[in-house]
């Protein structure tokens, strides 16, 4: 029988990356949140990869910390490897990636969760999402047929919904990890007009550590030097003993027997109808389409500290059972491999984030928000900002303020969420720093530069750190003009020692800026030539080399920048109708009907849509004002 | 396509293009005075338009450093008296398609941006009063100018240029995607010492840039003129009548130098109209070009064309053929030629005139009797307006060498990038623009390609 529970500001569905991040940021602004989850022991759980960050993940997890997200401060907690990837190559590209203890991340989080005021964890199935008679979101019903009412809801499904994991002839009607899956809130939301997908993903086998050879694979160690995800937290703080990796290959032993069962694989068979990733395709996947490769590389991980599971990146997997055994066993290292867990696929229900504004919230239904992996794309650290975002414009919906929308040229997490809800989306969405276009400015190491003001005007953000912020954004803008004013002369002095750094000695006088420039050359080298210097935070000189040295580089983009965001200021209203519009092509206008764009730039991004439509609409939206 | 927003100068020809009259080339926006003030010369030397009034006209020379392009009246009108409401600069010039296109390159030398389909006349909506039925108007005339120049950029750029630009673009697109793929998969692929492999693929591409840029210069990408369709049916003499009409010293023929050879084009210039006849090799080598390649690409190539030349048999009677090509023909710039004047003619030119309801002009190309009669229906029609070139082609030409330059100083870029020691990341900056330069001719986007060659081509992910 139906009864009503208390009453709730917001409610979020599920307690995944994106599910935690959304709950934290709605209670931290003082709404009383109540999230729910299929299991309370499965808070941020981590059923596929053992790491957080990675090329470009890692810039989404140092944007959501500046905005005042909690992710990167709880794999700084509990982080068992650390590793800056592309160290050599320019500061755009160098990324954070850490191995987590999975345990102790999700430990961490559920208690960070239990300890915030006004936030309730509740284990439970959400099966409905009930509306009011215009329509707006007026609360939730549960498996149990108990309603609470609340004023905005944020579903953050993950891979749950209709989940089916699948090897071999072998399909199991459930989530990740066996947990249960939600088999009726994706119904619902067709009810509401709401457009389904299937999207699917896999994970490799876990083996048991102690049935390894560790002397057949080459070690791979963290770096030495720690960076923090959090701007909260400083090098010094985080050192500790850290975990090896282990990298191993494939062969054309095991190719082989890949090959022999390739009809045995429900890919293949047709046994699996989602769409999966190609960036992370499955072993079987890898020897079909790369038939010429003699090798795949394979990384084998740790877990955690307290288990002998081994993650083996690389070998996702749903052949069958017999035949994982039989292809992991000719991988050197892994000849006598246990395996603990399967490899296995899951095919899920996702909707189609055209569905959604820029803000998250449903276009057809006010008041309901979504982030994560329900909005097709993949990944913990997609999943994480997606949260966050959709969770601090559920905030401001009941604030009854403008969404947080970041653009393309200030965030990571805008190009995200913009391809998310502008373009034509055909498998789990990865971020990648090739989609950002504006990836010199949008630097992992000033993510707090550009977001923590952000941050602290939502209220994520206390005043302290947003000062601090702002005292560094001064620092930074004094050094560079003061670096810019030292000139130095082509005298003997200076070149002696440029030479005795294998720099080209002057000929005529020039300024430290200048001599920073160059490629061999980093401000903090310059000391001796520069007896004025004050001592200065690492995190200010890292900004002031990275802005002298690709000054060049970086004011181009910033122009690109003024030019893009021209065309991102020139708003469309929600209601604006496109049939008034006749001479937009027909696709164009099918697609402007479907995407229903906030700019002008936004709609020059959506497919089909061409410069003389744009035009035309620029025509038709000067000429509505007119009439008004 | 340029940019969606006023603000900047653009420049564009206004006038179709022309053999003989007076051409204009416009110059609209906040520089429009200055930028032409850069490449015009006064008879003294002394003159500056920039300290002259508003709607005054200034006689004098465009000239490209020392050298005089043309002599030409400058008109000079100040915002916001102007049809844009922005200063507007017109040049009027004596024509000439190479004229007027060396003075619209000096122009964009000089800082104009060349003009996207119908933004002169978007800006005059944008900056105007005009009220919704003109707003459908304008819309109107954006997207036909639109299609217009996709259709020019892509359908006329001829088959072996558009196959060179595409393998440069995914050669870059390869490059590109191994950098990125590198970039997002440090641990599957390495990317460092890249730079001396990509500077040696550079030198080719950019060789490849710079040869289709000159082509550009010398042979033109797209022909420009009056695009002429000869018809007719076997043995009516199409090919006797090119040949008496090239047999005329008053005709000119030119080849087209360089890459475009191998299309076999002929352009013909009869009393000053520049006739480019289409697929002249075909009608050479078979005599009968509705049967070799068939009625529907007859049908085709006349509704590509701006002209199409019957010719008639006069010494046979009409059959089925002809019955297919006056059909054609209906709605068709057309003129109808009665060959065979010298022989018995069972086709008499009333008759014809009556099923064509075209001008029909009775000759022979045997004995070359009233060829000049041709000659002379050709320059009415065009100085009546009735034919003209497309004006877009002559842009596209324009816009497709402005957007090869900028690809090859894209490339140029990352060669400097590379010899000053940037990481290689920084590579794919300026790879990136050339591509999407590339794309801009051959109609595709960088970055949705480039993922998918990441993709197709790298093995990546955990």
């Amino acid at each position: 029988m139906s009864y009503t529970y208390e009453s709730y500001d917001v409610v979020v569905v599920g307690a995944g990356h994106a599910g935690c991040e959304a709950a934290l940021a709605c209670a931290r602004l003082g709404f009383e949140t109540l999230l729910f989850t299929i299991s309370n022991d499965s808070i941020a759980l981590m059923p596929c990869n053992p790491n957080i960050g990675g090329s470009s993940k890692g810039h989404l997890v140092r944007e959501l910390d500046a905005l005042g997200g909690e992710m990167g401060k709880n794999i700084d907690k509990t982080f068992i490897q650390s590793k800056m990837l592309n160290a050599s190559k320019g500061p755009a590209v160098h990324s954070l990636r850490a191995q987590a203890d999975k345990q102790e991340y999700s430990r961490e989080m559920r208690k960070t969760l239990e300890n915030t005021d006004h936030l309730t964890l509740k284990q439970g199935e959400v099966v409905d999402i009930l509306t009011d008679e215009t329509g707006k979101v007026c609360g939730v019903r549960t498996y149990s047929d108990a309603i609470y009412p609340c004023k905005t809801a944020v579903l953050c499904t993950g891979t749950y919904l209709k989940a089916r994991c699948i090897y071999g002839e072998v399909s199991n009607y459930t989530g990740p990890n066996g947990l249960a899956a939600a088999n009726y809130l994706s119904d619902a939301l067709k009810q509401k007009g709401i457009e389904i997908v299937r999207f699917k993903t896999g994970t490799p086998a876990r083996i048991d550590k102690r049935s390894i050879d560790f002397s057949k694979m080459e070690e791979q160690f963290g770096d030495e030097k720690i960076v923090p995800f959090s701007f909260t937290n400083l090098d010094k703080d985080l050192t500790k003993e850290q975990v090896s990796c282990w990298l191993t290959y494939t062969n054309e032993k095991t190719h082989e027997i890949i090959r022999a069962n390739i009809d045995r694989s429900p890919l293949y068979s047709g046994n699996i109808k989602g769409i999966g990733p190609r960036y992370c395709p499955s072993i079987e996947d890898k020897v079909v389409r790369f038939p010429d490769k003699e090798r795949h590389q394979l990384f084998v991980e740790p877990e955690g500290n307290y288990t002998n599971e081994m993650y083996i990146s690389g070998a996702s997997s749903s052949l069958p059972e017999d035949v994982q055994v039989a292809f992991y066993r000719t991988v050197p290292g892994l000849e006598h491999a246990k395996i603990v867990r399967n490899a296995y696929a899951i095919e899920y229900d996702c909707i189609n984030p055209n569905e959604l504004k820029a803000s998250l919230e449903f276009k057809k239904v006010p008041g309901l928000f979504a982030g994560g992996q329900i909005n097709g794309s993949s990944g913990y650290e997609e999943a994480a900002a997606q949260g966050l975002m959709a969770g601090i414009n559920a905030a401001r919906y009941l604030q009854e303020k403008e969404p947080i929308i970041l653009d393309r040229s200030q965030a990571y997490i805008g190009v995200l969420i913009d391809d998310l809800v502008t373009k034509e989306n055909h498998e789990p969405y990865r971020m990648m720093t090739s989609r950002a276009e504006y990836r010199l400015i949008l630097r992992q190491d000033n993510a707090d530069l550009r977001l923590t003001a952000i941050g602290h005007e939502v209220g994520l953000i206390d005043d302290e750190r947003n000062a601090w912020v702002e005292a560094k954004r001064e620092m930074i803008a004094a050094e560079i003009a003061r670096c810019s004013g030292i000139l130095l002369g082509a005298n003997q002095r200076v070149n002696d020692f440029l030479e005795a750094r294998g720099s080209t000695p002057l000929n005529t006088g020039t300024t430290l800026a200048e001599l920073i420039r160059r490629p061999e050359l980093c401000y903090e080298d310059l000391a001796e030539l520069d007896p004025e210097r004050k001592p200065l935070p690492a995190a200010v000189i890292q900004q002031v080399n990275i802005e002298i040295k690709y000054e060049g580089y970086i004011s181009r983009q910033k122009k690109q920048v003024t030019a893009f965001q021209k065309l991102e200021k020139l708003r469309i209203p929600e209601d604006f109708d496109y049939d008034l519009v006749p001479s937009l092509r027909l696709e164009a206008r099918q697609k402007l009907k479907s995407v229903r764009p906030h700019s002008i730039g936004q709609a020059s991004r959506i497919s089909g849509v061409s410069p003389a439509d744009v035009s035309v609409l620029l025509v038709f939206m000067k000429s509505e004002r007119i009439h008004e | 396509m340029g940019s969606y927003l006023e603000g900047d100068t653009i420049a564009a020809i206004a006038t179709a293009m022309s053999q003989g009259g007076i051409s204009v080339i416009r110059i609209s926006g906040p520089d429009a005075i200055k930028v032409c003030d850069d490449i015009y010369r006064s008879k003294t030397g002394k003159k500056r338009l920039v300290n002259q009034q508003s709607h005054t006209i200034h006689y004098g020379y465009i000239v490209e450093g020392d050298q005089v392009i043309d002599e030409v009246l400058v008109m000079l009108m100040r915002a916001p008296q102007t049809y844009t409401r922005e200063d507007v600069v017109e040049i009027d010039c004596h024509g000439g398609v190479l004229v007027t296109r060396r003075i619209l390159e000096a122009v964009l030398k000089a800082g104009a941006r060349l003009a996207a389909p119908g933004e002169f006349t978007k800006r005059a909506f944008l900056n105007g009063r005009i009220d919704l039925s003109q707003a459908e108007a304008v819309s109107d005339l954006i997207q036909a100018k639109s299609d217009m120049a996709l259709a020019s950029s892509i359908s006329q750029l001829r088959g072996s240029l558009l196959g060179k630009i595409e393998s440069v673009r995914e050669a870059i697109l390869h490059d590109l995607a191994f950098i990125e793929a590198a970039l997002d998969d440090p641990e599957h692929y390495d990317v460092t010492g890249f730079g001396e492999e990509l500077s040696v693929s550079l030198t080719n591409y950019r060789g490849e840039l710079r040869k289709l840029i000159e082509s550009a210069k010398n042979g033109r990408l797209i022909k420009e003129g009056i695009k002429t369709v000869i018809v007719g049916r076997p043995n009516a003499g199409k090919s006797s009548l090119l040949n008496a009409l090239l047999g005329e010293e008053r005709a000119i023929v030119t080849e087209i130098a360089g890459t475009t050879r191998d299309t076999l084009e002929e352009t013909i210039t009869l009393g000053g109209v520049c006739l480019n006849i289409i697929d002249t090799a075909g009608i050479r080598q078979s005599e009968d070009l509705v049967e070799r390649i068939g009625v529907s690409r007859a049908r085709e190539m006349a509704a590509e064309s701006d002209l199409i030349i019957y010719v008639v048999d006069g010494a046979e009677d009409l059959d089925e053929n002809d019955a297919e090509i006056i059909q054609m023909i209906k709605d068709r710039k057309a003129i109808v030629i009665l060959n065979k004047t010298d022989l018995e003619m069972k086709v008499t030119a009333e008759d014809l005139e009556e099923k064509t309801g075209k001008c029909v002009i009775p000759i022979s190309a045997l004995t070359g009797a009233n060829l000049e009669a041709i000659e002379a229906k050709i320059k009415e029609m065009f100085f009546a307006g009735d034919l003209s070139f497309n004006d877009e082609v002559t842009i596209t030409n324009v816009r497709q060498r402005e957007t090869l330059k900028e690809a090859l100083e894209s490339l140029n870029r990352v060669e400097e990038s590379i010899l000053s020691g940037m990481p290689e990341d920084f590579y794919s900056i300026d790879l990136m623009a050339a591509c999407d330069a590339l794309g801009l001719i051959t109609g595709e986007t960088a970055q949705e390609d480039m993922i998918d060659t990441i993709f197709k081509e790298f093995c990546m992910g955990k």
